[in-house]
Order: structure tokens, then C-alpha cells, then sequence
């Protein structure tokens, strides 16, 4: 049983399903998938000791999975799902339909190499390849922000009615065990209210969702997408500050870390980041000026509060671990277009670190930075391996 | 024959969509009408999409989620969950998919909900094709039929679904179509009654896709049925079968002429067809111990 301030070792995956387990959901709607699956073994466990009170679905497929997340959701319940790779792109189709029927899920994603070839590795672009289906996304680097952000993701993705993913990478997380603080239920409740939306499919509403529009009521659609995901940046803000006063657990929308004065920045999401701030550590021994900034929100992607942060500063180095084929790194993409136009912005280099689940040791992130220190940026992303 | 009564609760209104004539707006009529108020109706990509007329208007009284085409019966599954979660397990949970999205792209979640028995009625429109994207064969379109994805006529036979479903030992599946409407009716009360998962299939002949007179929707689907193309019946829990309506030794002939899809048929290909209907009806007949 919990009790207040419970100490545990878990996993990310366990860590996971103890905040999926203290939201409470009614319908978990989930399918088997490494390096997942530990987090839907861990739910039914919980249910079996009477800890959850949830309708289990055990469909075909993830794309039924999320067919029945979407309409368990517009009827009216918390619904929480989790997967993985193949199982997130066999979503694809219905992650815009969750958006788009502002249906507040939120979903575990486990980042794991897509075939082919096939591979079990941690690798981000399983989840990056979904940046514009219209979910929040969150990337978390170790299992206690793993739990936190769950909690995190439903209250947020509940005020904004958009559905919300937590992801973290394949076994570096989500089977790395750590030692995990777990809130009490009693702390959860006090944080996360019931959610009990307005609107949902019942006889005694009698509201539709769905039929065909006309084109400018499909344009005024998309804008509230992005009215409510510019309601995020707030709403998750404060989400956070929350917790952390519950909890003295608090991250930021984005994370940083020996900032302060630093000519260099690095850049990444994800475990990368837990890496680089040893690095960050010598270096700054060494007496280099370099400080790290993890971005832990990535949709919507905060513009603003980067460009203050990064104008001013010499060099960002972006180390991204996924790959999109024709324009190199994601997240080396997404800072180059968000400091557009920038005064004082810093130049920009962009390194392949990780692809593939391959490991990014302190040694390579202090030897890619150096590289960055002694060349020239290139528009394009380099492999750093 | 028995006569029943057709009481209706007006649930179906005027202001679909759907083509003057239609059969499945018929169906519908008396899908909706008799299952009642209390219900939540899931519409996937289909000749049901029209069916309820221009946003922000409804021609249904019920609350209706229009799905992803190959999802109609998980996103059912999870309506009716979320409704058992909530303490509403009495609100009836319909999915009204075509064939398309259930002899095809459907197929994979409705063999899962069966499995799991969810509590949900499935209704199947089957007119034999994509009618609604302009006539293209589906795995229901019948053997020699012509659609615009098979110029020369179907070379397979039409997938028999209710065998695949009864297979899953469901605890009802039916057959029925509008040229029996008392039929209907009884059907929809039936599985109204009961739990778990049931599944209607319906034959609603196609005015355009299948080519005959707007007004000739109840003749079609009487005649589908006296040939013994597509008997009424019902099987229970995957066992009991039990004809309603069956061929009363009508030859094809009578059917397949009145269509604009068969107007190519050669005598051969007339009387294949007839060994095939023949062969369906022998073997209906044996499962109901006939």
C-alpha cells in the first residue's frame, strides 16, 4: 500500500503505471508491445489488488486500442493507453481524430526504432513522426518525471481538451530502474479533480461529434486546435508549479541547467539530456561557459520562452537522437525555424547523437561540443554518433 | 407467417441524405425507431454518413460519433465501456457500418469485439459494394457483378460473413432486409433484449450501384431472398440456426436480370451462379438440421 512519501525502486514503465494507477482512468484500452508492456501488465496487476477500478480493453490492435480510447474518452471517462513504435504508427490515423475530436487522452509512448530493420532500441522518432497530429508531447528523462508528468499530462490535457503523450526511451528508461517518489492518493486527489467534461456522447445530451463540416467550418476547427494549444504553454506551466508544491517535484516546460552566463548551450530531450549535465559538469570544471537546456515540452513547441533564453548566447548545440531522412534532426529543425529572424540569435549546430539506440557517453557529448567550438555551423544536421 | 406489429418511436426524421429510394435509409428508419431514445449511434465513412443529413442538423434524435471506417466496432466497445464505467450500462451502444467497413477494413476489430463479446448491437448495411465512393467491389460484391474496380465482372465469390461471425459464437447474429420489415422489426427487438455482442446483416439493394428503379427497393430485396441469394435467418450462440425467410426455388434468372451490374452475364456464368446460390441454400438448410 501507499503511504505518504513512499519511496520505491521502479522502473519508468512501473513508474509509469503507478501514475497512470493514482489518476484513476475508467477505460484503459491498451495492446502488448516491447518495451512497453510492463506498464499494461503493472495496470492489471493494480486492478487485481483492487488499487484501479477501470473497464481493461484488450483489443487486436493499437489501432483499435485508440478507436476505443477516442470514444470511451467523448464518453465522458479518463482514459489512459499506452505503446510503442510500430503500435504509435498504426495510431497514426486516429491521433488526428483524438485531436480533432478534443478528446483529452493521455498515452505513454515508449520511443523504440521503427522496422525496418527491426530493432528494440531507444530512438525519438517513433513519437517525432506524430509532432503534428495535434497531441501535447512531453519527453521525460528518468522514471520519477516519467510518474509526474502523467499526472502532469491529464490535468493539462484536460483543461485544454487535447489529448497528451508522455514518452520516454526504450529501456533507458523504461526498464532502467531508479528510485521513485510516489504521492500519496490522497495528494493525487487534491491535484487532479474528476474530470467531468460539458460536453459528451449521451442520450441525455444529445451532442453529435464529427459529421462532415463545410470548409470554413473545417479552417475555424483547425484555429481552436491552435488557440487551445497556445492555452498549454500556461496551463502546463502552472500544472507544474502545482505539483511542485505538492511535491517539491517541479521541471519547466523546458529545463535548465547551469544556463546562467553560458556562452554555450546544449540541447536535447530525453536521457541525452541526464548525460549531458555530467558533461556539463566538467566542462564548466575545465572552465568552459556551457550549460544545458532540456526541452521536456515539445508540442506545442515553446518559441517563446526559447528564443529568451537562447538570444544572446554564442552556440546551441541541438544533439538529437532521431532522424528524419532528407533534413536531419528534429529538434535541430524545429530551433533553427523557432530563432528565425532572431536578434543576437547563437549558431546552431545540429548532431546525430544516438540514432538508433546507439549509447552518447559524456566523453562524446564534451568531444561533439568541442567540434562545434572549433568549426563552422552547417544548415545541415551532422552524424555525431 | 406470423404478422407483427410495427410500432415505432420516432427516433429516424426526415432530412437525410441518402439517395431518394433508398433502402438503407428504410432500414434505418426502423433500426433507430425500434431500439429507441436511449441509445448512441457510431457511423463510420458509408452511405450511413449522409444518413444524417448537413452539420450542424441530425436527422437521428440520438447522440451519433462518426468514426474512423475501420473502427466501428472498437470505437462501439469503448462507448459502451465508458457508459458501464459511468453507471449507464442500460444506454444501447449501435454501430451502423456498411459492408465495406465490415466484410473489409472492419473486419479485424469486429472479430475482436466478438471475441470479447461486447455488449453492443453491430448493424451491417450490406449493398454489396463501395456505393458510397461510386460502386467499387468490396469483399460482399457477389461473383460476375460489375463494379467500376471490376469492368469484366467479379472473379470471387462474395465472403460469407455470417459463417465467419457465427464462428466467434456470438450470442446472436441475424439476417434480415427491408422487403420484410416485420422480419426487421422482430430482429432488432430480439437482439434489443439480449447482451453481448449482436450483429444484423442487411441487405439493402443499391438503386445506382446495382442498377434498377428507384422505386423497386422492396421488390429487389423480396426477390434477394425467394431466389435464395440471401435467406433470413438467425443463428445463436454460433449453433442454433433458424431460417425466417428462404428460396422458394425462384430461379436467379428473375433476380439477376432487373440489374444493371449483371447485364453482361453469358448463360454460363448465369447458371454458375445458380450452382453457387443452390449449393449456399443446401447448406443453410443443413445447418438449420432441415
Amino acid at each position: 500500500m501507499i503511504s505518504k512519501g513512499d519511496t520505491m525502486l521502479l522502473t519508468g514503465n512501473h513508474a509509469a503505471a503507478y501514475g497512470a494507477m493514482l489518476a484513476q482512468p475508467k477505460v484503459i484500452p491498451i495492446y502488448p508491445i516491447t518495451p512497453q508492456t510492463p506498464i499494461a501488465e503493472k495496470l492489471t496487476e493494480f486492478q487485481l489488488e483492487g488499487l484501479l477500478q477501470a473497464e481493461f480493453i484488450t483489443p487486436e490492435s493499437e489501432h483499435s486500442a485508440m478507436a476505443a480510447c477516442i470514444s470511451a474518452s467523448l464518453t465522458g471517462v479518463r482514459v489512459f493507453t499506452a505503446t510503442s513504435s510500430q503500435g504509435l504508427m498504426l495510431m497514426h490515423e486516429l491521433l488526428h481524430f483524438a485531436s480533432g475530436s478534443r478528446a483529452p487522452i493521455v498515452m505513454v509512448n515508449a520511443n523504440r526504432t521503427f522496422a525496418a530493420p527491426w530493432g528494440f532500441w531507444a530512438d525519438q522518432t517513433d513519437s517525432l513522426a506524430q509532432r503534428d497530429t495535434g497531441w501535447l508531447q512531453y519527453y521525460v528523462e528518468n522514471p520519477q518525471e516519467a510518474l509526474d508528468t502523467v499526472l502532469q499530462a491529464f490535468k493539462t490535457a484536460e483543461t485544454v481538451l487535447l489529448p497528451a503523450m508522455v514518452v520516454f526511451e526504450a529501456f533507458y528508461v523504461s526498464h532502467a530502474l531508479e528510485v521513485v517518489g510516489v504521492p500519496t492518493p490522497e495528494t493525487v486527489k487534491s491535484y487532479l479533480p474528476p474530470y467531468e467534461p460539458k460536453v459528451m456522447l449521451d442520450p441525455e445530451i444529445g451532442r453529435s461529434f464529427g459529421n462532415v463540416v463545410d470548409q470554413k467550418t473545417y479552417c475555424q476547427h483547425r484555429q481552436t486546435l491552435d488557440l487551445a494549444m497556445e492555452e498549454v504553454f500556461d496551463v502546463a506551466k502552472n500544472a507544474d508549479d502545482q505539483w511542485k508544491g505538492l511535491t517539491g517535484r517541479g521541471y519547466g516546460l523546458v529545463e535548465k541547467y547551469r544556463c546562467e552566463d553560458a556562452e554555450n548551450i546544449i540541447m536535447a530531450m530525453g536521457t541525452i539530456s541526464g548525460t549531458a549535465k555530467s558533461a556539463v559538469d566538467k566542462m564548466r570544471a575545465e572552465g568552459l561557459s556551457i550549460g544545458l537546456l532540456k526541452v521536456r515540452l515539445f508540442r506545442p513547441f515553446p518559441v517563446q520562452e526559447l528564443r529568451g533564453i537562447l538570444g544572446g548566447r554564442d552556440r546551441v548545440i541541438v544533439l538529437d537522437r532521431n532522424f528524419s531522412p532528407g533534413n536531419g534532426g528534429i529538434l535541430h529543425q524545429e530551433l533553427k525555424a523557432a530563432l528565425y529572424g532572431l536578434k543576437s540569435a547563437p549558431e546552431i549546430f545540429g548532431y546525430l547523437a544516438g540514432v538508433g539506440g546507439v549509447n552518447v557517453t559524456p566523453e562524446k557529448i564534451e568531444g561533439l561540443v568541442k567540434q562545434s567550438l572549433s568549426g563552422q555551423s552547417s544548415a545541415k544536421s551532422i552524424w555525431g554518433w | 407467417m406470423k404478422h407483427y406489429e410495427i410500432a415505432e418511436e420516432r427516433v429516424f426524421l426526415p432530412g437525410h441524405a441518402a439517395c431518394p429510394g433508398c433502402a438503407m435509409a428504410l432500414a434505418l428508419r426502423y433500426i433507430l425507431n425500434t431500439v429507441g431514445l436511449n441509445a448512441v449511434g457510431v457511423i463510420p465513412p458509408s452511405c450511413m454518413g449522409p444518413m444524417m443529413g448537413a452539420n450542424p442538423y441530425s436527422s437521428m434524435r440520438i447522440p451519433i460519433i462518426h468514426n474512423s471506417f475501420e473502427s466501428s466496432a472498437s470505437t462501439a466497445a469503448g462507448i459502451k465501456r465508458a457508459f458501464k464505467a459511468r453507471g449507464k450500462d442500460d444506454v444501447h451502444v449501435l454501430a451502423l457500418a456498411g459492408d465495406g467497413g465490415t466484410y473489409d477494413i472492419g473486419l479485424q476489430a469486429l472479430s475482436s469485439v466478438a471475441e470479447h463479446n461486447e455488449d453492443i448491437m453491430y448493424f451491417c448495411m450490406d449493398n454489396e459494394g463501395y456505393m458510397n465512393t461510386g460502386t467499387q467491389k468490396s469483399s460482399s460484391t457477389p461473383r460476375h457483378a460489375y463494379t467500376t474496380s471490376t469492368p469484366g465482372g467479379k472473379e470471387s465469390r462474395k465472403k460469407n460473413l455470417v459463417e465467419i461471425m457465427a464462428a466467434h459464437r456470438v450470442p446472436y447474429i441475424a439476417t434480415t432486409n427491408i422487403g420484410y420489415l416485420d422480419d426487421l422489426v422482430y430482429k432488432i427487438k430480439k437482439a434489443k433484449k439480449m447482451q453481448g455482442t449482436r450483429i444484423v446483416v442487411l441487405l439493402t439493394p443499391c438503386i445506382d450501384g446495382w442498377g434498377f428503379p428507384g422505386n423497386d427497393v422492396a421488390t429487389m430485396s423480396r426477390l434477394a431472398v425467394q431466389t435464395g441469394v440471401f435467406p433470413l435467418y438467425e443463428v445463436e450462440d454460433g449453433e442454433k440456426y433458424t431460417i425466417n425467410h428462404g428460396s422458394q426455388g425462384m430461379p436467379i434468372e428473375n433476380y439477376l436480370k432487373r440489374q444493371r451490374r449483371y447485364r453482361h452475364l453469358s448463360k454460363d456464368q448465369i447458371e454458375e451462379i445458380q450452382k453457387e446460390v443452390d449449393q449456399g441454400w443446401q447448406r443453410l438448410q443443413k445447418l438449420a438440421n432441415l
